[in-house]
């Protein structure tokens, strides 16, 4: 079923929609964070806008991405605004839930203490709360990351120079050629799972301690 | 014309609402195949994870499955079931079931893991309160740990409805019916009043799914729970997952 030779003599192509898959992915989630990290400490410090905040990235989060994409080819065009503005709108959510919820894990001992030892409000934030929310924030990392992957291979829908290795996937069943499909559809799920374990990797040298706080819990 | 008075236009067309890709039947279509994969996801799912909730065997082994589960892009699976598919069954092979798989797929991973989560997550005191009473194992399940767990199970059921729905509409892709075909029809004939008219239809419907379940979320939870704050209200989507997938859960 799977044709062998035209894998071999796409290389090529193979690596250049790899490298683009992940470059879109990229671009979405450094987008996407910063945006969140704004939101997020704006919902930290004025809880009244936590709500609002959450309910209008939930309702974006909701919308399938097909609609979202097909909606800005009718504005954006066939650019890459048109593929980025819904791949950094569907990070949002995971983004902002797992910041907020990484600075509402800091213990409350925790602040005061730092008030107690002179730590200024801009102070607190980057070398006591941040370094404290690490593990949350990741976590939202790999969410937001294998999630993207994903949606970048709808992207292929808008056009030939979108989709990452999704591209293969549509052009393979216009073709009706398995094996495009076949390459594309394994090499995407090859990278959402891989960004999956390299995150989880991350996270744990990110947080020592909790491995061994969970080694003490057991012993 | 502009975007809004095109789509408006084409919302007002009645040509639009008749005949087999009118709104209406295309609305059916959508709404057939998401709920056809949401009931054969749920027969696979909550079985699976009232089980491991209950019995807390093969626990680490359904969060991986979850967890791999839910990495998975949509498009993806897609993708690959369709090959297969296509092999056994050229009639059919490359239409339905490649879709419906895929939305299975997807949506067994939330609707398990939130079963489990829902069911573990009763305080064990009330469990071991009621077999203390002579409750059997089946009725401390049915009669507590269900009714308990219902907010949080319930929430995993809207996040794979929700899905599923999304999914679907990629079946117009590769052919299919259902809403998708107002996207791909409308954006491959430039034509902006269907393409909007689809985004709106499909994104009306999506949110309508949500918001469904989320009635049916607040109607079920008795209201001593409710009293206590949100708990399945406040689990939607990616909120149930950074607490269910971290490592101290999962372990």
């Amino acid at each position: 079923m799977i044709d062998w030779a035209w894998i071999a003599s796409h290389l090529d192509e193979l690596a250049y929609r790899t490298a683009q898959h992940l470059y879109l992915t990229a671009i979405a989630l450094a987008i996407g964070f910063v945006i969140s990290f704004a939101l997020a400490l704006l919902s930290v410090r004025r809880r009244v806008a936590y709500g609002p905040v959450v309910a209008v990235s939930d309702v974006i989060f909701t919308i399938p991405s097909l609609a979202l994409f097909a909606a800005l080819i009718s504005v954006t065009g066939i650019t890459l605004v048109t593929a980025e503005v819904p791949l950094v709108l569907y990070t949002l959510l995971i983004f902002i839930r797992n910041i907020v919820a990484g600075f509402d894990s800091v213990p409350a001992e925790v602040l005061e203490a730092a008030a107690g030892m002179g730590f200024g409000g801009s102070q607190r934030l980057w070398r006591v709360e941040l370094p404290l929310a690490v593990p949350l924030l990741i976590a939202g990392l790999r969410l937001a990351s294998v999630s993207t992957i994903g949606l970048v291979t709808i992207t292929a829908t808008i056009g030939i120079n979108f989709g990452g290795l999704g591209f293969f996937i549509l052009e393979g069943y216009q073709r009706g050629f398995p094996t495009e499909i076949l390459a594309g559809a394994v090499l995407s799920i090859c990278l959402a799972i891989g960004a999956d374990i390299l995150f989880v990797g991350v996270q744990r040298r990110a947080t020592p301690w909790a491995r061994a706080r969970a080694r003490g819990s057991a012993a | 014309m502009s975007l809004i008075e095109a789509t408006i236009a084409w919302f007002t067309n009645p040509a639009n609402w008749e005949g087999p890709d009118g709104i209406p039947a295309r609305m059916v279509e959508q709404i057939a195949i998401s709920g056809l994969s949401l009931l054969i996801a749920a027969l696979i799912a909550l079985p699976i994870g009232l089980y491991v909730g209950h019995t807390r065997r093969g626990t680490t082994l359904a969060v991986n499955l979850a967890n791999i589960g839910r990495a998975l892009p949509s498009l993806a699976v897609i993708g690959i079931v369709l090959p297969i598919t296509a092999a056994i069954d050229p009639e059919l092979g490359f239409k339905l079931y490649p879709l419906v798989i895929a939305m299975v797929v997807l949506a067994v991973p939330p609707i398990l893991v939130n079963t489990y989560t829902g069911i573990a997550g009763v305080e064990p005191e009330l469990v071991e309160a009621a077999r203390g009473l002579g409750l059997r194992e089946g009725q401390i399940l049915r009669r507590v740990e269900i009714p308990l767990g219902l907010p949080v199970i319930l929430a995993g059921l809207r996040t794979g409805a929700v899905q599923i729905v999304a999914t679907a509409t990629l079946g117009a892709i590769f052919g299919l019916g259902g809403l998708g075909r107002f996207l791909v029809d409308g954006v491959a004939q430039q034509d902006v009043g269907q393409t909007m008219g689809g985004v709106i239809l499909v994104a009306g419907l999506a949110l309508a799914v949500d918001g469904l379940f989320a009635l049916l979320q607040r109607v079920t939870t008795s209201p001593g729970i409710r009293a206590q704050g949100p708990v399945g209200g406040a689990t939607p989507a990616a909120a149930s997952a950074p607490g269910v997938v971290s490592p101290g859960n999962a372990a």
